[in-house]
């Protein structure tokens, strides 16, 4: 399991990508999937939301459990992976690519998010 | 929770070299999954899939009052059942409350296999070894002596059925021999979980990994895969299948869980049990408890167990099991709700997920049957 270095994680285990235009992108990251198993159902923040960082701001349901989902950041979001939501599967089969869950217009980040050598650390600890 | 290590069973190691997540299941390190849950629910409903049971608690009964012990202790007519037959049964406390469902299993004349969740295996056996004072039999704790595989799935029967000489065709449903499959001697039964045709093998520990290794290899070409526990349930879930915990419990009798067929009253002898269930079975009839439904949601989110039944604000009923179910597609679930709301199709059902009243429709069990 590789995590893309040029992303920087939460401990509760997003995945942020750096801003362009102010605009970041947030998945769960392939770790956190493979515990969930099988997701079946996410609910996402809607367009407009403003999220806050450390926050829940969804849910990811998987056959076995629900997990909250929290915002690495705070910021509004601008927009929402519709292709997740119609087919909640690709979060297991590409989370750092087509299962990206919402891009936010940041205002302030979690001061504790790892780089991927950090968050590796954190995993395996 | 107990703080003792977790029990492993003897396919422990192949388990984790097969990469599978493991998760702590009534004391014991269990594999949860290998791959995707879905794909293996998928495997037994249209191939077939192995399961390591070996938690399950195995308990043989013998000597010459064998069946009558078994007839006083347990809730079925057990000394009816035919050698080499198996029988669906439970064990209920004095107050009729369930201690457990169990298969019992009739290898001769006078010896008996009780097979118990993983999850009760201590009790039944304290409960039967209580329950053997005054018979001449012998209640013997045999958890250690079998390792459980079960394959399931439409290939089964052809994929067991070239590792063995045993007469397959001949062995009905509910039915068990002896049997050397793959060169090891089992216990061979036609009895699963999976609302699918299937067997069970109970074989030593000592040969369980080369048993595995033989169905996985006389399995592959037909797309046989290793099942975890994960897909288990929802397989079970399917085919309306109770689940000591969940649908059934020491709160209920076999009567409240409309189970009351499993209760043999004109059997010979007294039974522990029999007077509350012969009031329960009165109170049911007069007063007709919760009944145990199945759910279908319209949506996508998942009943959990636990969470209220409701119609028109009022809470009806609770989920006893849910799960996104692989054959439907959408989430499903069993549940007690009051006899009102019991008729499949009534309207104006939900649950109520996480705050939110879903709508849910009300169906007949088991939700999936398979085509015969």
């Amino acid at each position: 399991m590789s995590n893309p270095q040029q992303l920087r994680y939460s401990k509760e285990h997003e995945w942020l990508s750096d801003a362009e235009d102010g605009v970041s992108t947030v998945g769960i990251t392939e770790h956190a999937s493979n515990a969930l198993g099988d997701v079946v159902f996410v609910q996402l923040p809607e367009v407009g939301d403003t999220v806050t960082a450390g926050e829940t701001c969804g849910e990811l349901e998987s056959t076995k459990s629900v997990s909250d989902l929290y915002s690495p950041v705070t910021g509004e979001i601008t927009e929402v992976n519709e292709a997740v939501v119609d087919d909640p599967s690709l979060v297991n089969t590409a989370p750092f690519e087509g299962g990206w869950l919402f891009k936010v217009r940041v205002t302030q980040e979690q001061d504790d998010l790892l780089s991927a050598d950090e968050y590796a650390a954190h995993i395996a600890g | 929770m107990s703080s003792s290590p977790l029990r492993r069973t003897a396919l422990d190691a192949l388990h984790r070299s097969l990469g599978a997540t493991m998760t702590d299941f009534a004391g014991w390190d269990m594999p949860l999954r290998y791959g995707s849950e879905r794909d293996e629910h998928l495997a037994v409903r249209t191939k077939a899939g192995l399961f390591d049971l070996s938690h399950m608690g195995e308990i043989t009964v013998t000597g010459p009052e064998a069946n009558r012990l078994l007839d006083h202790a347990l809730v079925g007519n057990i000394s009816s059942v035919g050698v080499g037959r198996a029988r669906y049964t439970m064990i209920c406390r004095e107050d009729g409350g369930i201690l457990d469902d169990l298969i019992v299993y009739r290898l001769g004349e006078r010896e008996y296999l009780v097979v118990a969740n993983a999850s009760n295996a201590q009790v039944v056996l304290d409960a039967l070894v209580e329950r053997a004072t005054g018979f001449d039999a012998e209640v013997r704790d045999d958890r250690d002596a079998y390792a459980l595989i079960a394959i399931q799935g439409p290939e089964s029967a052809g994929v067991l059925g070239s590792l063995t000489d045993a007469d397959l065709d001949g062995l009905k449903y509910y039915a068990g021999l002896s049997a050397t499959v793959a060169g090891v001697p089992v216990l061979l039964a036609r009895t699963g979980y999976t609302g699918e045709d299937g067997f069970e093998l109970f074989a030593a520990p000592e040969h369980a990994e080369g048993l595995w290794r033989a169905l996985t290899e006389a399995g592959a070409p037909v797309g046989l895969v290793p099942c975890g526990l994960s897909c288990r349930d929802t397989l079970r879930l399917e085919a309306g299948m109770p689940l000591y915990g969940h649908e059934l419990g020491t709160s209920l009798t076999p009567f409240d869980a409309g189970l009351g067929r499993v209760v043999k009253f004109e059997k010979e002898g007294d039974f522990v049990g029999r007077a509350a269930l012969v009031e329960a079975a009165e109170r049911a009839e007069k007063n007709p408890p919760r009944v145990l439904v199945g759910l279908v949601a319209e949506g996508r989110r998942v009943p959990r167990a636990g969470y209220p039944v409701v119609f028109g604000g009022e809470v009806i009923g609770e989920v006893t099991s849910g799960a996104p179910s692989p054959t439907l597609g959408r989430p499903i679930a069993m549940a007690y709700v009051d006899a009102p709301h019991s008729v499949p199709g009534t309207p104006g059902v939900g649950v109520d997920i996480r705050g939110k009243h879903e709508p849910y429709e009300v169906v007949a069990l088991p939700f999936y049957k398979r085509q015969k």
